[in-house]
């Protein structure tokens, strides 16, 4: 009896050994050289695999990185500055900061702002409604309000507003990783720079159509009436078919132009409350200053 | 036992309330707008500016490309302007507007009823005529004629067929131009069998059109070569696929066009073009338009100069009903609901339809049960419900593998689909998404 305990455990052994020992040189045979650095970075990177960075996921991001001769390029938009610059001092790099965005919803027209000239009742996402017709409005460039951008979020930073019928955007948890913005099928998210204390000025209208086409479907669509691009001291407003962009990049939160426009399609958002009796030139010049210092 | 294409295939209502209602001409417009893109492909470059005086069937613009088609003034009068308007989706598309005053024909078109019968073209001349006069595919689908006159190398036309089944309920253009200009259509389907080389042709049409079946076999009968095929009644046996199945039962292979298998499909309405530009040097500005619905006063068919305002022929038709809860261009099936009254016809448009509010309600989405009726009607062999999953979670690859692109959005899925489901929606999403796949992997 105990006997052939023994003979079984011999036995099995013996053939675990055989096993261990080909296993062992077939490992060696095949073993795949791999950069220890690509796993170090992947654990540096926040693993949301959003595709905010143009690759696929995290682990690609990490190849592209660990390969990349000069990783000014390559931006993780989900991690911090910090993140970035202790992967960069990693690798062996040098730091570049990336200036942080954030998305912008560039369509004001809320139900009241934009009346409604007929009843869309198709299936309720962006893309079929706007390549089936122009939208329930009379504006065909604006938000048609299904929320495609909202689902596209994996970060939670965005909902849709149930009384204007756009959809809003949670500043402090949007990580600009664009996926939002690919979403739109009518280009209507921006991804801009989130500007010194969160402030930020910009166009919230994309309607090409001439001056009183654009009025009559919405009250606050760009007229391309031009006020805000003669105004503006810094050459950053430009006019293309009937609409105004602000380049964010000349843009020096002075908001002249924001004052100007007839239509206020011009939004700036987190600047302190004004100050109703304060004369204008004095705003100005105050608001000037502080961005100098910064810029 | 009548023929008809075998798989799938629903039988809607059919509603033909202006089958009896004979073709009338629609009043001239005070402003015509004729817009540029009509056709499938590029959209044709104008030749005329503000200010110039036309007169009817004065080309105005030019083909612009391979695909393309040559646009012909409607009506005699001044250009107003060359701008953008609305079209019928909402969308702004470049188009001529014209002041009409009075009615000023080119002297070269043949105004006259008189029927001609003898066919002097060459079969190169008789491509160059068609092409010529704008015509494109009248069924709805507007592909330029010329195009499907010349098959491409190596390819062969074998037998011609002409489509009069008209199997979208509503819509009588078709049946009404069959009974009222049954002789010229038919040669101009002679005009179509030369220009090809075929020395067959079909016209298939559906039996629940009786009158026309005889009216077109009695003409048929001295003209050699034409014959009618009645077939048996099933949406959508006017689909060119279905059609071919139907009549000569040969099966179009998946991703090619009919004349894999030698066959040419055109459109009864298009051969009628055909006749009126070869015979009569009448380029295409005029259509047949069905003005329907269960609310309209007087369901009419019409023929109309391109460029009408839809408007003007629903107030011919006894105007704009109180209860109107949606208008749509075509039939019920493939139509497309327009969202302005202003957009004017075009060489695509077969008919409006205005739908009642009860008709027009769309019923609340539900969950899909699996029971598989879109797939035992789909008449593609497709499984509708796996390609909406598909699209729904942008599963793409799988969408291609599964043969979106073969989809011929005939709506029978939909039509059929117990829960209400929007396939036929999520459907065309999915081949659109696909088919830029497939696009810019061939760049």
């Amino acid at each position: 009896m105990s006997i052939t305990i023994v003979y079984t455990i011999v036995s099995l052994g013996a053939l675990g050994l055989l096993a261990a020992i080909i296993l062992y040189f077939v490992a060696q045979k095949f073993k795949v050289i791999e950069d220890p650095r690509i796993d170090e970075t992947e654990g540096m990177l926040p693993g949301a695999n959003c595709g905010g960075c143009g690759f696929p996921g995290c682990r690609g991001f990490a190849e592209a990185l660990v390969k990349a001769d000069n990783i000014s390029k390559l931006n993780c938009p989900v991690s911090d500055a910090a993140g970035m610059v202790a992967i960069a001092n990693y690798l062996g790099h040098e730091a570049v900061k990336a200036t942080p965005k954030v998305a912008v919803v560039r369509c004001n027209g809320t139900c009241e702002n934009r009346q409604k000239t007929n009843n869309y009742d198709g299936a309720t996402l962006c893309t079929i409604e706007s390549a089936l017709y122009a939208g329930d409005t009379g504006c065909s460039y604006g938000c048609l309000g299904h929320g495609e951008c909202v689902d596209a979020c994996a970060f939670d930073a965005m909902y849709m507003d149930a009384d204007t019928g756009l959809p809003v955007i949670i500043e402090d948890k949007c990580v600009a990783c664009g996926a939002c913005v690919a979403a739109c099928p009518k280009d209507i998210i921006e991804l801009r720079n989130a500007g010194p204390k969160s402030r930020r000025i910009f166009v919230s209208c994309i309607n090409e159509d001439k001056g009183g086409v654009a009025r009559k479907a919405c009250k606050v669509a760009c007229i391309g009436c031009g006020k805000c691009v003669k105004v503006c001291p810094f050459e950053a407003i430009t006019l293309v078919n009937n609409l105004a962009y602000i380049d964010y990049n000349k843009c020096k939160l002075c908001r002249k132009c924001v004052l100007e426009c007839p239509t206020a399609a011009i939004h700036e958002l987190n600047f302190p409350p004004k100050k109703a009796p304060a004369p204008k030139p004095e705003v100005v010049a105050e608001n000037k200053g502080t961005d100098e210092k910064k810029a | 036992m009548l023929k008809t294409f075998k798989k799938g295939g629903v039988h809607p209502a059919e509603n033909k309330l202006s089958a009896n209602s004979a073709i009338t001409m629609a009043e001239l417009p005070k402003i015509a707008t004729i817009p540029l893109g009509q056709h499938i492909g590029a959209p044709a470059t104008p030749l005329v500016k503000k200010g110039d005086v036309v007169k009817v069937g004065q080309i105005v613009a030019q083909s612009s490309g391979f695909v393309s088609a040559n646009i012909h003034s409607s009506v005699s009068g001044t250009v107003a302007k060359v701008e953008d308007t609305l079209d019928s989706t909402g969308f702004k598309r470049p188009a001529i507007i014209i002041n009409v005053e009075g009615d000023d024909w080119l002297e070269e078109i043949d105004q006259s009823k008189d029927i001609k019968k003898e066919i002097s073209l060459s079969a190169e001349d008789i491509k160059k005529s068609v092409q010529n006069a704008g015509i494109v595919g009248l069924g709805g689908a507007t592909f330029p004629t010329h195009i499907k006159l010349s098959p491409p190398p190596g390819k062969t036309a074998e037998v011609l067929i002409l489509n009069g089944v008209e199997c979208e309920p509503y819509l009588t253009a078709d049946h009404r131009l069959m009974l009222e200009k049954g002789e010229e259509m038919v040669i101009g389907t002679k005009i179509l069998m030369k220009a090809l080389g075929v020395n067959k042709a079909f016209i298939g049409i559906e039996n629940n059109k009786p009158d026309a079946i005889k009216h077109l076999s009695d003409i048929c009968k001295n003209y050699e070569g034409v014959e009618v095929t009645p077939l048996k009644v099933k949406y959508p046996q006017g689909g060119e696929k279905q059609l071919i199945k139907a009549v000569i039962n040969r099966e179009v292979p998946s991703g090619t066009l009919p004349i894999e298998v030698g066959a040419v499909v055109h459109n009864v309405g298009t051969a009628f073009a055909v006749y009126e530009a070869v015979q009569k040097n009448k380029p295409l500005i005029e259509r047949v338009v069905t003005i329907t619905g269960k609310s309209v006063k007087t369901p009419s068919n019409f023929m109309v100069r391109i460029g009408t305002p839809t408007i003007q022929l629903i107030e011919a038709a006894g105007g704009v009903p109180d209860d109107t809860g949606k208008m749509v261009s075509g039939g019920p099936m493939m139509g497309k609901a327009i969202s302005s009254v202003d957009v004017p016809i075009t060489k695509g448009s077969s008919g409006v339809l205005i739908f009642n509010n009860t008709e027009a309600r769309r019923r609340e989405v539900e969950p899909c049960i699996r029971c598989g009726k879109c797939v035992s009607v789909c008449p593609m062999g497709l499984e509708p419900y796996i390609l909406m999953t598909f699209a729904e979670k942008q599963m793409w690859e799988e969408t291609e593998t599964e043969s979106a692109m073969d989809c011929i959005e005939c709506g029978s899925c939909m039509f059929t689909c117990p829960a209400d489901r929007p396939l036929l929606d999520y459907i065309r999403l999915g081949k659109t998404t696909v088919g830029k796949i497939i696009r810019s992997r061939n760049q």
